[in-house]
Order: C-alpha cells, then structure tokens, then sequence
C-alpha cells in the first residue's frame, strides 16, 4: 500500500521545477538589478510611478466590477439551469460551455466589432461588458455544479418548517452555494486583472491593464520590473486565496 | 409557477442569445468577401475556397500556426493525463502532512493566472539558459493542465473498491499489468474528462504560449490572431476557420451528450 504513494514522485518533481523554482525566480528577479545585485528599487519604482499606480488602481476597479457583475448575471443562469422545474435538459448547460471552444481572442475582437458597428465608442463600458462576456461561463458552472451537488433535503426541510421560498433561498440555498461562488470569484477576479489581449481588443489599446505593463515590461527585456510587478501580483493572489481558506470556517 | 418558468426560460434564452452573437456574426460574415469584419458585399464563398486551396496570403503561416495548435495541445494532454492519474494514484494513498502539500502544490497552478505562469516559466527558461520553442510551450501547457487531470481522477479513486488491485496482485498479476487491466479501466472515466479538459485549455491558451514560445516565430492560432490583430489587417480566412472548428465542436459536444443521456435512461 504504502509503496504507491511513490507514484506521485515523478509529478512532485515536475512541481517542483516548473512551478515552485519559477515563483522562486520571480521573487529572486524582482529583487534584483539587472547586473544581479540585490535591490529594493524595482519595488520602489512600482509603489512610486504615478502611471503603474493608477494602471493597478483601475485594474483592481474593473475587476471587482466584473466580478459582482458575473455573479449578478450568472448566479440566477445557475440557479434556474440547476433547478430540475425550470431546466430538464442538460443540452443547455452544455450551450453555456460551448462558446469556449471557440478562440477567446476570435471572440473578443468579434465583440468589439460588433460595438464598433452599433456605433458605441470602445472605452471602459465596453471593456466591461466583453469582460463580463469571457467570463461569465466561469463564474455559471463552478456555482451550477455546487447546486446540483446540494442535498435537496435541506432546502425541503425549511419549507416543511414553514419558510417561505425567500427565506429558503436566503437562509438555506444561498449559504450552502457560497463555495461554488468563492470558486466562480477566484476563477474571474485575477484573471480580470491580469488579462492583456483582450483589454486592447475591446479599448482599442485606450485603456490599459495590469496585465499589459507585466507583458510590455517583460517583452523589452526589463525582466527585474516586470518580475516585481508580478511580484505584486503573486502578492494580491496569496491574500484572496487565504481569505477564501478561512471562508468556509465560518459557516 | 407558470410566469416563473416562462420568465426562467427567457432569461436563459436572452443569456443564450448574448453569448452566441459575436460567433453567429463571425459565421455570418465568413460568407462574404469583405476583408474587415462588419463588411457585407454580398453572398460568397470565395473565403472558404482560398482555405482549402491555400490560395491566400499567408496560408503556410495560417496552416502551421493551426497544426502547431493541435500538436501542442495533443502532446500535452498526453503527458498531463499519464502525469496526472499517476500522481492521482499516488496522492490517493498519502496521508496527513505529505497528502496536504501535494494538494497545496497541485492548486498552486490553478490558482494563478495565465500571465503568472507565462511570466515565472519564461524567467525559469532564461535563468536555465534552455533556448525557447515548441519544448518549452509544451512543458509549459503539461503545467497548467495536469492539476485538473489529477482533480478529475481523485474521485474515481475514492469511487472504487481499493481491494481490486491488491487482489490482482495476489493472484499473480505483475504491478504494471494491474495498473493496465485493473486500474486504468476503472480510472478511465476521470482520465478521460481530464484528457479533455487539458486539450480545450491549451487549444485556448494564449499568455502562457506568448511567453514561453520564444523568438523562433513559433505561432499557435491565439499567438496568430494576436499578432495579426494587433497589425491591423485580421487574415479573412480566419472567419471560416472559426466557423468550421465551431461546428466541429458542437457535434462532437451534441453526440457526447446524447451518447450520455441514453446511456442514463438504459441504467
């Protein structure tokens, strides 16, 4: 028995080299000069710079936007997609998955094609609304699989109880649907912030995010800069994730 | 209850109707000859036509950056579902501390987004002077599609009689053959939907094969589009590409589905 745990060996490794090294490399890089020598001068820089500042502000702003949007939108398309009285067949959760087959960046600049012929200005609104769009399918189906997975029971139980629908969603449905939206947030906040292609797409490179200064740092060589950025980054990550861990708990 | 059904179905539809319209227009304008997108002069299926024959500007880029695609996708698919069921099996029979850092590991990758990858793996290759390329985009795609294989094989695993394989042993079978005749078939259900979801992930990706591709003029249909996007002037053929790689999937998605369904009536 025991001798099967060494099965999981060869991918320990390949974490290891390929995910553990690398974040390493990114603390190491981001704490460097470009001939190696330690510095806190990329950091500096970051917390300094009028334009990366206000890049990250906005950044942080569209994704939260983005995210209260998807569960706003999303969350009833779950609830009605999970509930066997509204939705018999299983062929609509599967329309709901299928756009993402199709390139996400064929599918961005259709989008802001389409705005461009309804003649509305690409700016924020847009950058919003095909955020919203690549993203709504994640934010659905982690919150429509925590629903079909729900003990029907309980939310039976309330009712025999006397509550009235409004208070079994309330009290029962929505509490024990958290986890999926915890894992429907995680899967749509930092990618928001982090996306670069498609907020060129939809702004016409007018508004620029997180994302793309990491990139245009990285693509010209200024490796330390762009390390730290991520640094950042990789920063906010352990915070939300940790907060999601103690979530749960409470409930 | 009534209104609420009606009311239910619509807000699906409208959802429905959304989501689909920047793949409806594509479609609708791979059918004309125009080179910009909202452009319409008029029925045509000379688009179609300079795909098959190649009779297009570019088509070799546009052609390789498609087969790129596919192997890149296939080949790490592959090594994430072989990496990841072993690993699964592994993981399954840990305990206490070494199982919670596998588990905290395995997340790791999952949890970060495309641009932390692309970016930590791209400073990894450097910092191991390894000269960037289809090796590189490949390792880098095993990455972030292996914890999913391994998300999607753990249940299975809870699922089966573990006794099924010690038996095997017992009666004479070699590791390798219980694993092949005893453990892969009840695995197979999870490794396959893992399989799956690897292939989609990498035929989607963009930012972790923009960073990790290196100067070689490796391109893959995302790295394609961007670049052309990003010149101004999107390859028309691209619209009927689009189309057809569309309807391929819903089918193949259809027939999947149907194949389920019967097979849940039958049980």
């Amino acid at each position: 028995m025991n001798k099967r745990t060494g099965w999981a060996l060869p991918y320990f490794i390949f974490l290891v080299l390929f995910v553990v090294l690398p974040l390493l490399l990114i603390v190491v890089y981001a704490l460097q000069d470009g001939s190696g020598h330690f510095t806190l001068a990329n950091l500096g820089k970051f917390f300094t710079d009028r334009d990366s500042l206000s890049t990250f502000a906005l950044s942080i702003e569209v994704a939260i936007e983005n995210t209260v949007l998807c569960i706003l939108i999303g969350y009833p398309a779950a609830y009605i997609l999970a509930d066997k009285n509204l939705n018999r067949s299983a062929v609509t959760v599967v329309l709901f998955i299928l756009p993402m087959w199709i390139n996400a960046l064929m599918r961005t600049l259709a989008t802001a094609e389409l705005f461009t012929m309804a003649g509305i200005q690409l700016g924020k609104g847009t950058l919003l609304f095909g955020m919203c769009y690549d993203y709504l399918p994640f934010m659905i189906y982690p919150i429509y699989n925590q629903l079909n997975k729900m003990d029907k029971s309980y939310a039976e139980a309330a009712q025999d109880l006397g509550a009235t629908p409004r208070e079994v969603f309330r009290k029962v449905t929505l509490p024990l649907s958290m986890p999926g939206v915890w894992s429907g947030v995680m899967m749509v906040f930092m990618p928001t912030v982090s996306t670069f292609a498609i907020s060129e797409f939809l702004t016409n490179n007018k508004i620029k995010l997180f994302g793309t200064i990491i990139q245009e740092n990285i693509n010209n060589s200024m490796w330390n800069y762009g390390a730290a950025l991520s640094l950042v980054m990789l920063i906010i990550i352990a915070i939300t994730t940790m907060l999601q861990k103690e979530e749960p708990d409470e409930s | 209850m009534k209104a609420k059904k009606v009311f239910a179905r619509a807000y699906i539809w409208l959802l429905l109707v959304v989501l689909y319209a920047p793949i409806v227009f594509i479609a609708v304008f791979s059918f004309t000859e125009a080179k910009s997108l909202g452009n319409w002069t008029g029925f045509s299926m000379q688009l179609y036509r300079n795909l098959f024959s190649g009779a297009m500007q570019n088509s070799s880029a546009l052609v390789s950056a498609v087969q790129n695609t596919l192997l890149i996708a296939l080949a790490a698919s592959i090594v994430a579902t072989l990496l990841g069921t072993l690993a699964a099996i592994g993981i399954f029979n840990m305990k206490g501390k070494k199982r919670q850092t596998m588990t905290f590991l395995n997340n790791i990758p999952m949890i970060n987004p495309d641009i932390i990858t692309g970016v930590s793996l791209f400073l990894l290759f450097v910092f191991l002077h390894i000269s960037q390329g289809y090796l590189t985009v490949i390792l880098a795609h095993i990455t972030f599609c292996t914890p999913y294989v391994v998300l999607n094989v753990l249940p299975k695993l809870s699922q089966m009689n573990p006794n099924v394989y010690e038996a095997a042993l017992d009666l004479g079978a070699t590791p390798a053959q219980a694993l092949r005749k005893v453990l892969f078939p009840a695995l197979r259900p999870g490794m396959i939907s893992g399989f799956i979801l690897s292939f989609t992930m990498s035929l989607d990706d963009f930012a972790v094969t923009f960073f990790t591709r290196g100067t070689i003029g490796l391109d893959t249909l995302s790295t394609y589009i961007y670049a052309d996007a990003r010149k101004g002037g999107l390859t028309p053929e691209l619209k009927p590409l689009m189309t057809i790689l569309f309807l391929l999937v819903l089918v193949v998605l259809l027939v999947i589905n149907m194949r389920q369904s019967k097979n849940n009536v039958k049980e």
